[in-house]
């Protein structure tokens, strides 16, 4: 897939455009200056070495972590003020690290409560339209979160952040602990919501997985965008590595 | 017979500790703070039924709504006025925090109220009824069955209700709850009113039959830390069980040891569960 290509007619409408961003943890600064962008329907692939900041960029689009410095525009709007509450309402929707559900409460009250500001028949619409992508778990509505495997917890948080039918969703290594399968099953997923016109930022330690369901690729090392590229690029292999370490 | 009577009036006052300790578990299962005052918080509702009943000659009917309704409000305020702001301090600050709360709400009381022991009257709701050879005193059922039915329904509130997934939704993970537009803040400072509004409908109730004073709230945060610590951390089913166990437990050492021992026994049962089953008689591993 080459930049745009199958993304229509939203190609080129600029979605998330993220401006010399700072943030970090307390005193300790983590990013130093991000600048990317992802526009409508794109699927945008963000890799880069442990520790490189990926996790605490999204925590930062989504509102958890305070921004030092820099500027996020989502759909033209700017998120300054928006904490993680308003960031999801405009669509701008996290899936955290490591499958994490609530295990305490049944799949579908996981759900639900994904959709819980929303009026009760969309929200059981919504909640429909989620579990679509996961029959496995749709067979599972009655249990408990907290019953299912680390594969099936994984789906279970993709679904969530889809009930808030998000306009760019960012996934956080969503393969991380799933076997090979499950893995394709659930970027499988990211492939169907390119096809109907949902953006998605997508980390990933599995280099050739993420790409090979990319438009594009950023990298990011020591809280720098240090490679933006085309998926479709040849010898990104290459070019990642020297990226990585600074050659 | 003489046993069954006692066990009985184990399990009515076992209700009323399952009560105000499915507050006490709410609170600490939602936001890993101890509040040192929740037995402060029970004394206080008890003189509110002393106040209603001597000044305005009003029963249960309204003291216990009552209590119910000013622990809400207390819950909330103590919330925001200060549990919100120790909370992002140290742990120490966090103990401390609660602790001097439960100091100066003993004091204000001892204060106003004197140190005298107080109680209502015995049979406030009647005379004592016998049934197949037990003594039902209805101040003591009322109480008991009243506690049971609450915790109960705090239970089904928790787990079947859409603000009770908020609620432990917030309690099991805060980012992941603001991430699906859940802000913590409100579901926290429910939870504390929630949570002491089971001591208002508890002190209300256990005022019926227990002698009031404003150092009874010791031991009543006593009980509840030990029905918390068997029941399992932030477990209503858990406190419901240790609370309703526990009452027994003291029921029976007061009959068989003397009245006199009866804290030294929950204490060192308390000690025995921390030992043998630091997650609790319930609790998982
Ligand atoms: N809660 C925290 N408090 C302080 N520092 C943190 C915290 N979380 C992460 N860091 C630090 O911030 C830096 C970036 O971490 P981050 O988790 O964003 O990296 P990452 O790219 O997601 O790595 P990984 O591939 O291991 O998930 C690291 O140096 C890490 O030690
Ligand atoms: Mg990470």
């Amino acid at each position: 897939m080459t930049e745009g290509s199958a993304a229509g007619a939203h190609a080129d409408k600029e979605l998330l455009a993220v401006h010399a961003l700072e943030a970090g943890y307390g005193k300790i600064g983590v990013l130093h200056g991000v600048t990317l962008r992802v526009a409508a329907g794109e699927v945008v692939a963000l890799l880069g070495p442990n520790g490189a900041g990926k996790t605490t960029l999204l925590r930062t689009l989504s509102g958890l972590l305070p921004r030092t410095a820099g500027e996020v525009r989502f759909d033209g709007r700017d998120m300054r003020d928006a904490g993680p509450r308003e960031a999801a309402r405009a669509g701008l929707v996290h899936v955290v690290e490591g499958h994490r559900v609530f295990t305490q409460i049944s799949v579908n009250d996981n759900l639900l409560l994904a959709g819980y500001d929303l009026p009760r028949g969309e929200r059981a619409a919504r909640v429909d339209e989620a579990l679509s992508f996961f029959p496995e778990i749709a067979a599972k509505r009655l249990d408990r979160g907290g019953a299912l495997s680390g594969g099936q917890q994984q789906m279970l948080a993709v679904a969530q952040g889809l009930v808030r039918r998000p306009r760019l969703l960012m996934l956080d290594e969503p393969s991380a602990g799933l076997s090979p399968v499950l893995v394709d099953r659930v970027l499988d997923v990211v492939t169907r919501l390119r096809a109907q016109g949902t953006a998605v930022l997508l980390v990933e330690q599995l280099i050739d997985k993420a790409l090979a369901v990319s438009d594009r690729v950023y990298a990011l090392a020591q809280g720098q965008v240090v490679l933006s590229a085309s998926a479709a690029e040849t010898d990104l292999h290459h070019r990642l590595e020297r990226a990585y370490f600074g050659a | 017979m003489i046993l069954g009577q006692v066990v009985l009036n184990g399990f009515l006052v076992g209700a009323v500790y399952a009560l105000f300790s499915s507050g006490l578990t709410l609170i600490w299962g939602m936001m890993n703070v101890v509040n040192f005052a929740h037995g402060d918080f029970v004394m206080i509702a008890m003189y509110v039924a002393f106040v209603v009943f001597t000044a305005l000659h009003l029963g249960p009917a309204v003291f216990v709504p009552l209590a119910a309704v000013l622990l809400f409000l207390l819950g909330v305020l103590v919330y925001f006025s200060l549990v919100r702001h120790v909370m992002r301090g140290p742990m120490l600050a966090q103990i401390l925090g609660t602790f001097g709360l439960a100091l100066v709400l003993r004091y204000a009381t001892l204060w106003v109220f004197s140190a005298n022991f107080v109680s209502l009257p015995d049979n406030l709701l009647g005379p004592v009824v016998t049934v197949a050879g037990l003594r039902l005193e209805p101040s003591r059922v009322v109480a008991g069955l009243a506690a049971l039915t609450l915790t109960i329904g705090l239970h089904l509130l928790l787990t079947r209700t859409a603000l009770g997934s908020r609620l432990l939704a917030v309690a099991e993970d805060r980012n992941a709850a603001m991430l699906v537009g859940i802000r913590p803040d409100p579901m926290q400072a429910l939870a504390w009113g929630i949570g002491a509004a089971c001591t208002g409908v508890a002190g209300a109730l256990i005022a019926l039959f227990f002698y009031i004073s404003p150092t009874v709230g010791e031991s009543l945060a006593l009980i509840a830390f030990v029905v918390v610590c068997l029941g399992g951390f932030g477990s209503v089913p858990g406190a419901l069980v240790a609370g309703l166990l526990i009452g027994v437990i003291e029921s029976l050492s007061a009959f068989w040891i003397g009245p006199a021992n009866k804290d030294v026994v929950v204490f060192i049962l308390f000690l025995a569960v921390l030992w043998f089953r630091p997650q609790g008689l319930l609790g998982k591993a």
